[in-house]
């Protein structure tokens, strides 16, 4: 009780309210996760263990048809969506960090005008886009590809771009001192100091793409095209069985494994330091 | 130097030539539908040209608003909402973020993996976990009834009746915009706090400050960047929110305008309102956006030139 003497020495109520916090912020997605492996039927009573949600012969994620449909499509979609957001956002930061003079400062504010749009102006805007510009490429898979890259690109600039600032200029100079073109500075001295945070990137633009749910529904057409984030809204309130949490279960596994991966793979070759900065970055 | 100068920018080309379409001209597309017209079966007519613009939607929606109509409530109601979550936010948050920064010590690690995890947890799914908690007979509901909230709650006409945290509950859905925004808000807070130096403190306790006057004149003004920019970053998606007032309430008592632009283009028809609507929600929105890119760019120039 002594902080009660002098609650300004040493904060022991700061230590509470912050163990409290993190308790509040933690322990209802840990609950989440256990029911998810929950015997019986019910999401709020607990009646034994049991991994049937996730792989039993009904209702799991493994074998319900419009479960196990989702997953494929989530994960589709974060592949094709990385695949094209890490090099168009790799090419962009190089681009811009080097480029100074006219017209930087506008291709930079527009870069980062996508990360504070709300979601749902992006969600508008685009299915107006496809609806009334682009009929041909209409309303599903394309689009949502489309507008998940248009925003998680953005990311992968932020990142790449801190960790240019951070390694200088010096060595493309020195490469381009030693008669190295443009090319070859690009390809052979850049690119592979830059490889640590290309992973990290596209980490988490991998993890963005599958946590997302506006854009990815406003842009979806049928059945086909439903996501587990679009689960989750639609069924959360009137899901029968414990399979939801099985599904939010499983995407966030893959979610945290993928991050993990990139931060140990960003340590071993960044530094520790950096990678932690990296961490807390937030845009 | 001349040709590898180009180099840069044609590197920029493909990335910039993506945002311009299907960024900013999907922007322009809802000006267009805003500024247009519909067709015989409620479909948004387009007019590409800012000469040829029909104010009329745009307009009506305006003089609606004016005249107090449902569209006034609703965003009264948003404002309402994401002010009193974002003031929840910094009354919970400083104080972490305080902590996290300046006392955790050999905690300090462990406790920023902590705050830093749920960002990485599906929005959905975390509003899954409270509608689980809060179901009639859920835990959470339960543990609230036996600790006396939930009485307290009642009392002072937060709660509508026992058990009833789900049915339509304004507090419910302020309570969940801060579960959900909160951890958005606490980094760029702890960053605030961990740059200031340490030293500016101790110079204020070494000219005969309190502890408590330390904090109020040298730490809490040196926060205040850190604060602002917090709070616009968990503003601007507030918002726009839509599925956290849906999935905790699934009542229309407690749209914010996020619901009633998702009513007007995704569930109904009438995209050309849905559109103005948006139209009018981005240019509040503006000045916030403009705000917090204005900080971010000026901290990257600062970063650049360290």
């Amino acid at each position: 009780m002594s902080w009660l003497r002098n609650p300004w020495g040493k904060p022991r109520w700061l230590a509470l309210i912050t163990a409290i916090y993190v308790l509040w912020s933690v322990v209802p997605v840990l609950l989440a996760i256990a029911f998810a492996f929950n015997a019986g039927r019910s999401r709020t009573t607990w009646q034994g263990f049991s991994t049937r949600w996730f792989t039993g012969p009904t209702g799991s994620v493994l074998h319900d048809p419009a479960l196990r449909d989702a997953l494929g499509h989530t994960l589709l979609l974060a592949v094709v969506c990385v695949a094209i957001a890490t090099p168009l956002g790799v090419a962009l930061a190089l681009g811009l960090q080097r480029w100074r003079g006219r017209g930087s400062g506008t291709v930079n504010s527009l870069m980062l005008l996508p990360l504070v749009t709300p979601e749902i102006v992006m969600g508008v805007a685009l299915l107006l886009l496809f609806l009334r510009i682009f009929p041909g490429i209409g309303l599903g898979t394309e689009a949502q590809v489309i507008g998940q890259v248009t925003f998680t690109l953005s990311y992968v600039v932020v990142i790449v771009r801190g960790r240019l600032v951070s390694i200088g200029p010096e060595f493309e100079e020195a490469a381009a001192d030693l008669g190295a073109p443009p090319r070859d500075q690009l390809f052979r001295v850049l690119l592979p100091l830059l490889l640590p945070a290309i992973v990290a990137s596209a980490a988490v633009a991998f993890a963005i793409s599958i946590d997302d749910f506006v854009v990815t529904q406003y842009l979806s057409s049928d059945a086909s095209t439903t996501t587990v984030s679009m689960l989750l809204y639609a069924n959360a309130r009137g899901a029968p069985t414990p399979a939801l949490n099985a599904i939010a279960t499983v995407g966030l596994a893959i979610t945290l494994l993928t991050l993990v991966a990139a931060f140990l793979v960003y340590r071993r070759f960044a530094g520790g330091q950096e990678a932690t900065s990296l961490a807390t970055m937030e845009v | 130097m001349g040709s590898s100068r180009w180099t840069w920018r044609l590197l920029a080309l493909p990335g910039v030539a993506w945002l311009s379409v299907f960024f900013l001209v999907a922007l322009y597309a809802v000006l267009a539908v805003a500024f247009g017209n519909q067709d015989t079966l409620s479909q948004p007519v387009p007019f590409w040209n800012p000469l040829d613009w029909n104010v009329g939607y745009v307009l009506e929606m305006l003089k609606n608003i004016w005249h107090g109509d449902q569209f006034l409530t609703v965003s009264l109601r948003t404002i309402e909402f994401v002010v009193i979550a974002v003031g929840l936010s910094l009354l919970i948050g400083y104080p972490v973020a305080y902590f996290t920064a300046r006392h955790a010590g050999r905690w300090r690690g462990l406790v920023l993996l902590a705050l830093i995890l749920p960002l990485w947890i599906n929005y959905l799914m975390r509003m899954l976990a409270w509608i689980n908690l809060l179901a009639p007979d859920g835990l959470g509901t339960r543990m609230l009834h036996t600790f006396g909230i939930e009485k307290l709650f009642l009392t002072l006409g937060l709660l509508a009746e026992p058990g009833g945290w789900l049915n339509g509950q304004p507090t419910t859905v302020i309570l969940a915009l801060v579960y959900g925004y909160l951890p958005f808000f606490i980094l760029p807070l702890f960053v605030a706090i961990d740059r200031i130096d340490g030293r500016q403190i101790e110079a204020a306790r070494d000219l005969g400050a309190s502890p408590l006057s330390a904090f109020l004149r040298v730490t809490l003004p040196l926060s205040v960047p850190g604060i602002l920019a917090g709070a616009v970053l968990i503003a601007l998606p507030m918002f726009g929110d839509y599925y956290t007032a849906d999935l905790v309430s699934s009542s229309t008592q407690t749209n914010m305008i996020g619901n009633q632009i998702d009513e007007f283009m995704r569930q109904g028809s009438e995209k050309v309102t849905g559109a103005a609507l948006t139209l009018l929600l981005s240019v509040f929105l503006l000045v916030l956006m403009f705000y917090y890119l204005r900080t971010t760019r000026r901290a990257g120039t600062s970063a650049q030139t360290a």
